[in-house]
């Protein structure tokens, strides 16, 4: 690669210390908040060092820190021995380190090389930068299992390949450091196993990656050691191979977490819901749901495993009333509207629907609104919200928020706060506490633990569990093929809009699913 | 960027940016040799200087709070009402129909039959552009622009060829009733005496008949009418379900699909009530000053409706608060060209500078000011 490059780095050329990175003291506070308290940690070098915590432990804040974003109130910077100071991101990036962030930095109209360029031309004329880049992409391409189609726009990659792009930024810019900030959340399992085969990867050659997520499994699977924050302050850094996810788990939360959900057998009652030959298709008049067909009884839970984008959204939205659709839907024995003004969410929650869309963000929430504002979004028109025919009973509503707020553990207990403002765990708790309080008796629930942490994914189990045995029918929709596993009474497995068959949890593996989900018939193949 | 306090947000900003509008303002007029300091005074007494000044000031006032309310509605559901000038003027049309119509016998019963009909004229005119939008997905900033080149042509058309009684010169419609003439400020007994004139010999001046005279000034009971609709409109948007849902929907069309809010109605209802403010314009201008129609009678108050709102961020007190500091400009920069050697025009510069300092550039003074909010800068590091 360029040596100019190279030659402005700091200490790469004769590394003094067995560290890539060391915080020594890192404070940070936001007003009255301490983000981070004293944070003391080592990376070595070469390795994958894992940094777990529930969300608001403080590990956006100390990353942000090393990348520049922040400036601490009191510690020191150790690059590879090197006290650095990093006053902004172009400082972390002279000193090696790269940042793939959550959300990714990406301009979608732009091809995959035009986007690695872009903030490292080399002058105004762009050819001899991407004729380089080209060739730099390839290399890497070889090397780390990094393939990409270099001029390829963004918007039409797969999430996955979009956030092989911000690796190959960061790597283009001569990172030896790689920070990855919860980079499985969007990502399907099978593109999770292929991420962790590229950071491995990398850390053959001598890289350091430092990966931030709550998800146990990836730690334990992909780390070399892994530090442990609660509430601002570094409880514990642990070799991976000799810790548990149970003792990591406790470490993180402060007290014992159940990571196995318990329930008893289910008691199946009547019919609930019957979905006959449904049918959807999207806006460009393509079908993405094909005359699907399955019954949901009384206190069961039907569980639709597959990867992300099978038709398992366009599901739940012709159940919740938000896509057209055509088939048959009937609840209770009574045939719901799929078309026409009457398909719509108001009707369907009136029908005893309930519906925790899988984006909260996009569909389950207005950011702006503030947390009383949503606890009232979708019931607005609740008799128990309204003053009087035209006035609604903003007190109210205030006050069920309160009361939601405490049976929920929403954290912190503000109705008047915005949606943004919550953790992703926060956010969903106000969501699935407006949902399943209305007692429906079909509850429609997306994703239910997608960026959640684990405190508050124990809670929401416990809570799907709890309407369960209280006769309800739930069909439950999730990538985490563990979650369909351990709370469905039957899996049903998604692929191409169709339903690939019925499984049993007791009597099925991860391995038959697996398949299914790629599209062959479990039971064959085995 | 920081987070201002709510205080600084909502109070430091405007008065910043209005002051960099000002100081603007005096570079312009010093490079064209006149003194801004007597400028500024002429304004100052010519707008609200004097219970004379205050009632032309409050006159123009009066018609931007209605169509700031107008953007207002439209812009909490997302949808940027550009047409508020074509809505007045079809307003107006509805108010000219209806004061003509019959030998009104009282005020109040005119005003209240106005109301209705500018209100529905002004929505009529909307719900195409809505229509168009909610069904065809036909962006409404275009629609309304061009309903508002339509509804000029519409009103030319009606006075030169329907409404102009025979004999009349000009385009306008005959002169409306005595009965549906609108009290004045003058009019009114609890505010007239500030209306009072008086002699060299500073007693009152009177009439032929006795009685006081008055100073006549255009600013009417629609005052009261608008500032009522301030209040409605905050009542709306954050009291009843319509509002909530025409919020929700600005906010995330998406999520209100999940809830359950019709994309079509939202779209419809929120353009109708923006159209009816619009049109309500009308009976300021039209049954409370001129009393017939004219030709372009909204004289540009639809337009100057979106920089109100922009700078009154879209609430009603807001609103209220940017349509008092336009009505200033307004009438201080006519009496400039009344009494200055300064051109005309340069109302429209100043106007302009207000406008692009409070609603364009007014992130820029957030931006400023974020670094004096920034809690504790020192950093170790």
């Amino acid at each position: 690669m360029a040596a100019q490059a190279k030659g402005g780095r700091q200490a790469t050329a004769a590394p003094t210390s067995p560290y890539a990175i060391e915080l020594k003291g890192i404070s940070k506070a936001f007003g009255p908040v301490q983000a981070n308290k004293d944070i003391n940690i080592q990376v070595p070098r070469g390795t994958i060092h894992g940094i777990i915590g529930e969300n608001g432990a403080g590990k956006s804040t100390l990353m942000s820190i090393l990348y520049g974003f922040y400036r601490a109130d009191s510690g020191q910077i150790l690059i590879n021995g090197t006290p650095t100071a990093i006053p902004d991101s172009q400082s972390a990036i002279r000193a090696g380190i790269g940042m793939v962030f959550q959300h990714f930095k990406l301009v979608q109209n732009f091809t995959v090389l035009e986007n690695v360029i872009l903030g490292a031309e080399d002058g105004p004329m762009l050819n001899s930068s991407l004729t380089k880049a080209r060739k730099v992409l390839a290399d890497l391409s070889r090397e780390y299992e990094l393939d990409v189609n270099p001029d390829a726009l963004i918007e039409d990659l797969s999430v996955g390949h979009q956030q092989r792009v911000e690796i190959l930024k960061a790597l283009y810019r001569q990172a030896d450091i790689l920070i990855l900030d919860e980079p499985t959340g969007v990502l399907t399992p099978e593109e999770a196993d292929h991420l962790f085969r590229i950071l491995k990867g990398l850390k053959d050659q001598g890289k350091t990656i430092i990966l931030i997520t709550h998800k146990l499994r990836e730690i334990m699977e992909a780390t070399d050691h892994v530090s442990v924050m609660r509430r601002g302050t570094m409880v514990a850094t642990v070799k991976t191979a000799e810790s548990s996810p149970e003792s990591l788990a406790e470490l993180m939360v402060g007290r014992k977490v159940l990571l196995e959900v318990e329930k008893g057998p289910a008691k199946v009652g009547q019919t609930v819901l019957t979905v006959e030959n449904l049918s959807v298709k999207d806006e460009h008049g393509v079908v993405r749901l094909k005359g699907v067909s399955f019954e949901i009884k009384a206190g069961e839970i039907l569980g639709i495993a597959g990867v992300a984008g099978n038709g398992q959204s366009e599901l739940l939205e012709a159940l919740g009333g938000i896509a057209r659709a055509s088939g048959r839907i009937a609840l209770n024995g009574t045939n719901l509207p799929l078309t026409g003004a009457k398909a719509n969410g108001q009707t369907r929650r009136a029908a005893g629907i309930s519906h925790v869309p899988e984006d909260r963000q996009a569909l389950g929430l207005i950011m702006d609104f503030a947390a009383w504002e949503n606890v009232a979004f979708g019931y607005h028109n609740a008799p128990e919200y309204q003053k009087n025919p035209l006035i609604m009973d903003n007190a109210a509503i205030w006050a069920d928020t309160e009361k939601k707020m405490a049976t929920y553990d929403v954290r912190p207990p503000i109705p008047s706060l915005p949606a943004k403002s919550f953790s992703g765990g926060n956010q969903q708790k106000i969501v699935v506490a407006r949902e399943m309080e209305r007692n429906p008796d079909l509850l429609l629930i997306g994703q239910p633990t997608r960026g959640v942490d684990i405190g508050a994914i124990e809670f929401i189990h416990k809570q799907i569990i709890a309407l369960r045995d209280q006769g309800k029918a739930i069909l439950l929709v999730s990538v985490e093929l563990d979650e369909i596993m351990s709370l469905s009474d039957r899996i049903a497995v998604m692929f191409d809009g169709q339903l690939m068959g019925f499984r049993d949890p007791e009597t099925t593996n991860e391995r038959e699913l697996g398949l299914m989900m790629a599209g062959m018939n479990g039971k064959a193949a085995t | 960027m920081t987070k201002l306090p709510t205080w600084a947000d909502v109070v430091l900003v405007p008065l910043i940016s209005l002051l960099l509008a000002a100081i603007v303002s005096a570079v312009v007029l010093l490079s064209i040799g006149q003194s801004p300091m007597e400028a500024l005074s002429v304004m100052v007494e010519g707008s609200v200087g004097s219970a004379y000044a205050w009632g032309y000031t409050l006159y123009y006032a009066t018609s931007f709070i209605f169509t700031g309310l107008a953007v207002t509605v439209a812009f909490h559901g997302s949808l940027f009402n550009i047409g508020g000038e074509g809505q007045a003027q079809l307003g107006g049309l509805g108010v000219a129909l209806v004061c003509l119509a019959l030998p009104w016998p009282h005020w109040t019963l005119a005003l209240m039959a106005a109301m209705i009909g500018a209100a529905v004229f002004g929505a009529a005119w909307a719900a195409i552009p809505a229509w168009l939008q909610a069904k065809r997905g036909s962006h409404i900033v275009i629609t309304t622009i061009m309903f508002n080149y339509i509804a000029a042509a519409l009103l030319i058309y009606l006075l030169v060829n329907v409404l102009r009684p025979d004999g009349q010169m000009d385009p306008a419609s005959a002169r409306f009733p005595e009965g549906a003439k609108l009290p004045q400020f003058a009019d009114i007994p609890l505010l007239q005496n500030l209306f009072a004139k008086y002699g060299p010999d500073g007693a009152v001046k009177l009439g032929k008949d006795g009685l006081a005279v008055y100073e006549q000034v255009p600013a009417n009971v629609t005052f009261f009418i608008a500032v009522a609709a301030c209040f409605a409109v905050w009542a709306l948007m954050w009291r009843t379900r319509l509002g909530y849902e025409i919020r929700a929907f600005g906010k995330s069309e998406k999520a209100a699909r999940y809830a359950g809010i019709s994309p079509f109605k939202i779209i419809m209802v929120a353009m109708l009530i923006s159209g009816a403010l619009s049109g309500m314009m009308a009976i300021n201008n039209v049954m409370g000053e001129s009393e017939r129609l004219l030709q372009n009678s909204a004289e540009g108050a639809g337009f100057i409706g979106i920089a109100v709102a922009l700078m009154g961020r879209n609430h009603p007190a807001g609103v209220f608060l940017a349509a008092i500091l336009f009505g200033i400009l307004y009438q201080g920069g006519a009496e400039l060209g009344l009494w200055t050697s300064i051109p005309i025009e340069l109302r429209t510069v100043v106007q302009g500078l207000v406008i692009l300092f409070t609603g364009a550039l007014d992130q820029m003074v957030r931006m400023m000011l974020g670094v004096f909010f920034r809690p504790n800068r020192k950093g170790a590091a």
